[in-house]
């Protein structure tokens, strides 16, 4: 009877063996799981993250029409909206490299921690290859983090805080939409126009991501034009009684009140605004001037009759009269009954330029994506010609500063274009200090 | 000085809602014992009365109009109120104009019912359960109201304007001798400081010199030797239930005008209010009007910029500070009686 003997040497021999045994198939099959979610049947699906409960609950209804929108284009259904339009012309309606494009929504209720949950189990359970959607900054980093650790693309939704693109920026991570700095770069020569150089500012800044960058952006443009800056408040970002915030406005020696808000923040400080009279007043031999440096139609509805010539941003209006844009509103509007948001347009073109660019690259794979994203020029998505750039994932395009309307034709029409703000007033150097800190590192494809 | 009289008023306008739902709750609770937490609900569902008032009014009747086009390029749709066709395009405008102040007709109804609904269907099963029962069933309660709300009306902000009257300021100041322009303050936010000091009044009036009050406030000093004599006081304190209701109700409907009705906005009241019902005393209604009052008087001075300048941060938690303090020094509140949630 033979006897079993092991030794060290023998063990470390076998191990070998065997490793490189079971290495080996990898070396010829490893573009069979080259990344994480490769599509191998004949669909292939993405994940919608929007906040379906809370109180973006309507915003993220909106994206979530525009992102079915857009799967039905991309499927060859309907009119195909703004695929007509679209500068690259690698999309024909048969899905994405040919496979059938389906979806799975999530919840982010405008919280990270829900939208993180939410996203992973869209990655993982799902088999989502890309996440899109969301209406808060805050939630946009949290996702873009995990979709980076995760090896999927995560392209962003309503986002407008300098840090989604700037210390936050990640590899795998593409905002649409614009941002803070770009808010109070179209802002600043319009304000000047409006209202003068001669101006002192009272800041009321909701205290969070979003307002801290708002704010600050907002001071830099206009102090720039010679405006000063009496004070700088922060208000908690769960307040909705802001008397006290704004009492303290109407003897500061402040001709202009700034609400870095957003959302029911906004409404109701605005609305309180008005009813304190700050816009009939006059102070400093000048008309007493409210801005709100971001705009949301959804917001403006909430506000009624007190934005009327209030001036602010938008990132794209559905009044706008480049074929892309007519194109959108036409199939959005037969299909809802009512025009699109911003927040729609963003989402919608985001799955639109999300489907190109793996149709350019030809490969699902996220490195392939990101490579045929970074400095992608384009037109025709509704906001003029754009650029995807290399440094920060940020697109750069013309804003549009927006007044409320005065004699408003109907219950759609909230703002009035005052103008359209070229890109080249709002573009800046990728190292500009207000983006400083932040690192795109290397995409990750999940392998 | 003209700051610190703009944060008072500013103070009494917060007081007065705090007040009235924490009235609101301090009567349920001294009557039913219930530790009602969906007592913020009703004043949510008493400012979407008002909504339910502006869209109502503003139904309408639709023709199209081929010389204007809509979005899409199809002929205008116009839209004719059916009160303007009634009643003519002045009286009808004037009516809808005035939906705020007329939602109250709609609102104590409403919510005299709801809250008859709500304690005989759900909130009476849980008089002999522990605090902590009533709390989850009242708080699972108030989010499904919610819930329903945002499923008829969406989840954003609702403009329900003040009359056009009330819509301005008023230059307090000049009234109490101060120059021009130093102390101008909203039209409305008066008005309903003063609706609610004539409600509260009207509800300590009601205890106070009424038979039903005298019975109702021996049943909540003991309910047992009440029911002894022989009177239905379970009834009564069904009808207060409905009150209470109908007071953060009115006071829900009167408050759209300040903030934009949203289906969250009881929430953002609530745990306010139970703070004020702590540092008032539980069960003890000038108590809680008094903590109202105080507590919006002194968030209010804790939001100006001179004192955050000191204190950071302040105005968030100043309002849980005094609740600390009051606590340790007079547990039972400011007011409170001897036994109540002691037991």
């Amino acid at each position: 009877m033979s006897k079993f003997e092991i030794n060290r040497r023998g063990l470390i021999k076998s191990g070998a063996a065997i490793g490189a045994g079971l290495a080996l198939p990898t070396i010829f099959t490893r573009n069979a799981y080259a990344y994480v979610n490769e599509p191998k049947g004949a669909t292939v699906t993405l994940g919608f993250n929007v906040p379906q409960s809370g109180p973006y609950a309507d915003e993220g209804a909106d994206e979530l029409r525009a992102f079915q929108l857009a799967v039905e284009h991309l499927n060859g259904e309907g009119d195909g909206g703004m695929i007509g339009t679209f500068s690259s012309k690698m999309l024909k309606g048969n899905g994405i490299l040919g496979k059938k494009v389906a979806y799975v929504s999530g919840d982010t209720q405008t919280k990270s921690d829900a939208a993180r949950a939410s996203a992973k189990s869209m990655i993982e359970k799902d088999g989502a290859i890309m996440i899109s959607g969301g209406s808060s900054s805050g939630v946009a980093v949290a996702v873009q983090g995990l979709c980076q650790e995760a090896g999927v693309i995560f392209m962003a939704g309503l986002t407008h805080s300098n840090d989604t693109t700037g210390k936050d920026k990640k590899a795998n991570g593409f905002r649409h939409f614009f941002n803070a700095y770009m808010s109070a770069a179209a802002l600043g020569p319009v304000l000047k126009s409006l209202y003068g150089t001669d101006r002192s500012a009272y800041h009321l800044t909701a205290d969070y991501t979003w307002g801290w960058t708002q704010e600050a952006s907002m001071i830099a443009a206009t102090e720039a034009l010679g405006w000063k800056t009496v004070n700088k408040v922060l208000t908690p970002l769960a307040a909705t009684d802001f008397s006290s915030y704004i009492a303290p406005v109407l003897n500061s020696g402040a001709d202009v009140l700034v609400l870095n808000h957003y959302g029911g923040n906004m409404v109701n400080s605005l609305t309180q605004a008005v009813q304190f009279g700050l816009r009939d007043k006059q102070v400093n031999g000048k008309n007493f001037e409210i801005v709100v440096p971001l705009y949301s139609e959804l917001m403006a509805k909430g506000a009624g009759k007190n934005i009327a010539g209030i001036v602010g941003s938008q990132n794209w209006d559905w009044k706008l009269e480049d074929e892309g844009t007519k194109s959108f509103v036409k199939s959005f509007g037969e299909k809802y009954g009512f025009p699109p948001s911003q927040a729609a347009q963003t989402c919608y073109a985001q799955t639109l330029l999300y489907a190109d660019a793996v149709e350019r690259a030809g490969t699902f794979d996220p490195c392939g994506v990101v490579e045929a994203l970074e400095g992608f020029e384009f037109d025709g998505l509704g906001n003029g010609k754009t650029l995807y750039r290399k440094e920060d994932h940020q697109c750069f395009k013309d804003v549009l500063v927006v007044r409320g309307a005065e004699n408003p034709q109907d219950e759609f029409h909230l703002v009035d274009i005052v103008e359209v703000t070229p890109v080249a007033q709002v573009t800046y150097e990728p190292e500009n200090e207000m983006f400083a800190g932040g690192n795109l590192g290397k995409c990750n494809s999940g392998a | 000085m003209d700051a610190l009289i703009l944060q008072f008023l500013n103070g009494l306008d917060k007081g007065s809602a705090y007040a009235l739902i924490a009235l609101g709750l301090t009567l349920i609770f001294g009557t039913l014992g219930v530790v009602n937490f969906a007592h913020g609900a009703m004043f949510m569902i008493g400012a979407f009365c008002a909504v339910a008032m502006q869209s109502m009014l503003n139904i309408s009747k639709v023709t199209l109009d081929p010389t204007k086009l809509d979005f899409l390029g199809n002929p205008a749709q116009i839209r004719t109120p059916m009160v303007e066709s009634l009643f003519g395009p002045e009286l009808g405008g004037s009516i809808i104009n005035w939906s705020v102040p007329l939602s109250i007709l709609l609102a104590i109804p409403v919510m005299l019912a709801l809250g008859f609904i709500m304690e005989r269907g759900l909130i009476k099963h849980f008089y002999k359960r522990p605090h902590a029962d009533q709390i989850l069933v009242t708080f699972g309660l108030a989010i499904v109201l919610q819930e329903i709300i945002k499923y008829f009306y969406g989840a954003n902000p609702i403009p329900t304007p003040a009359p056009d009257a009330f819509r301005g300021s008023i230059d307090f100041g000049v009234l109490i001798g101060y120059a021009q322009n130093t102390i101008i303050y909203p039209a409305w936010r008066l008005v309903y400081f003063t609706f609610s000091a004539v409600i509260i009044a009207a509800v300590f009036a009601f205890l106070q010199f009424t038979t039903f009050g005298m019975v109702v406030r021996a049943g909540m000093a003991d309910r047992e030797t009440v029911g002894l004599l022989g009177i239905n006081i379970d009834k009564r304190f069904t009808i207060m239930f409905g009150i209470a209701a109908a007071v953060a109700g009115m006071a829900g409907a009167m408050y759209a005008p300040i903030n934009s009705p949203n289906y969250h906005m009881g929430m953002d009241f609530l745990v306010l209010s139970f703070v004020v019902v702590v540092v008032g005393g539980m069960g003890s209604l000038p108590g809680a009007v008094l903590a109202g009052f105080l507590l919006g008087v002194v968030e209010s001075f804790a939001s100006m910029n001179e004192v955050k300048s000191l204190i950071p941060g302040i105005d968030q938690i100043i309002i849980y500070l005094i609740a600390i303090i009051i606590l340790l020094t007079r547990p039972r509140g400011l007011m409170g009686r001897k036994g109540v949630m002691e037991e």
